[in-house]
């Protein structure tokens, strides 16, 4: 336990974390664009097509993980948020600052595609059901997360009007998970569930379950490069970054 | 823990289950306005108003499509299997409209019980499969909705 806390306490520098990440990100990139591509060409190319909706399902390979990581990301805001509130841990605001405009991004791309999709198998763009209408409301908390953060003249009051925020809007992450299940929707229910088999058959789903993946990958590396350039900026004084540049 | 930290995360806790409380409520209040469509028990019920624009939603009965030879007028029966209502719509349906599919459909209900519709929407079920497994299944005497319950 103690071993733990002081790898912990070590890993959360900003010095060490930029250290570890700068090795780690060239491995995630390669996974990410391995895994993306990968599964890209097999959910395009050999997945085998609908039989009600024929090829226009295939935007389902783009528009689940986009969902998926629009509400990972979202948590794990919220995770960072409260370490950054209860611990001070600078590193943990960090990392939430630079995590909110790609959840916003991947929130935008799941209702985007999400929209395409239903055009030609709902024939309407949008309805104000309780799915769209909760996603809708995590692109605003996603977009207010962003703008409350820079509305504040200090660094460090913008960084606990933020957390907070987050941390009331996760409430919105399970009314997006359940809202197909407690209310009349028009989106359909999950197709995968954790106590039943997948409502597809594994010749559509493998495909899918490695651009989550590659979603996923995609998600670490640019947080990680990312991460390391927020270290920068914040820290630009510090004298371990200055010999850095020398 | 030192007592500090351990006061902000009792803070944070406290806020974080009076925000879900107040979700919860809100939901719990606004549950009927949430809830996209009726179904058609609800409208047998005389819970949805008459003359005033309703989404009603439920199964395509199979069998009951009738279309108008010259127009594109068309009726349906839309069911969820406790009572179905009558739906009279004119213009063109969406691909995925069958007999069997699940619906949403937009429109006044007028005072004969029949609902007028302006938009019908077709509903996605969460089952996906290539064709010839649809045509094993309908083969084998099974709807696509018994996906799951099939090996």
């Amino acid at each position: 336990m103690n071993a733990m806390i002081r790898w912990l306490h070590g890993v959360t520098s900003p010095r060490t974390f930029y250290a570890l990440a700068g090795r780690w990100q060239p491995w995630l990139w390669a996974l990410a664009i391995l895994l993306l591509g990968a599964g890209a060409v097999w959910a395009l190319l050999f997945a085998p097509a609908d039989y009600q909706q024929g090829d226009s399902f295939r935007i389902l390979y783009v528009h689940v993980p986009a969902a998926i990581l629009a509400q990972s990301c979202f948590v794990l805001m919220a995770v960072a948020g409260a370490i950054f509130l209860i611990w001070r841990i600078k590193l943990a605001d960090m990392v939430a600052t630079v995590i909110a405009p790609f959840g916003a991004a991947m929130t935008g791309v799941a209702l985007f595609s999400g929209s395409v999709w239903g055009v030609p198998t709902w024939g309407t763009w949008w309805v104000w059901d309780a799915r769209l209408t909760s996603m809708l409301i995590q692109l605003f908390l996603y977009l207010g997360v962003i703008a409350l953060r820079g509305a504040f003249a200090s660094r460090d009051g913008g960084a606990r009007a933020a957390s907070l925020l987050t941390l009331v809007g996760v409430i919105n992450i399970p009314i997006i998970k359940y809202s197909v299940d407690w209310w009349n929707t028009l989106h359909q229910p999950a197709t995968f569930t954790l106590t039943d088999r997948p409502a597809m058959p594994a010749e559509m789903w493998l495909p899918l379950a490695v651009m989550v993946l590659g979603f996923y990958a995609y998600f670490v590396a640019l947080t990680l490069t990312r991460t390391r350039s927020e270290i920068l900026r914040r820290e630009g004084r510090k004298r371990w970054v200055l010999e850095l540049g020398s | 823990m030192t007592p500090a930290r351990r006061r902000r995360l009792g803070v944070l806790l406290a806020l974080v289950v009076l925000a879900a409380v107040a979700a919860g409520l809100l939901g719990y209040a606004l549950r009927s306005n949430i809830n996209l469509f009726f179904s058609p028990s609800q409208v047998a019920a005389g819970e949805a108003p008459v003359g005033r624009q309703i989404r009603a939603g439920g199964m395509v009965e199979t069998g009951s499509v009738a279309r108008d030879a010259d127009s594109l007028a068309v009726t349906f029966t839309v069911t969820d299997f406790q009572a179905s209502l009558e739906v009279a719509y004119q213009g063109i349906l969406p691909d995925l409209f069958r007999e069997g599919q699940g619906v949403v459909v937009v429109g006044r209900l007028a005072d004969d019980g029949v609902l007028q519709a302006d938009q019908v929407l077709a509903k996605h079920d969460e089952n996906y499969m290539p064709p010839e497994v649809a045509d094993a299944l309908a083969a084998a005497g099974k709807s696509p909705a018994d996906y799951r319950r099939t090996e």
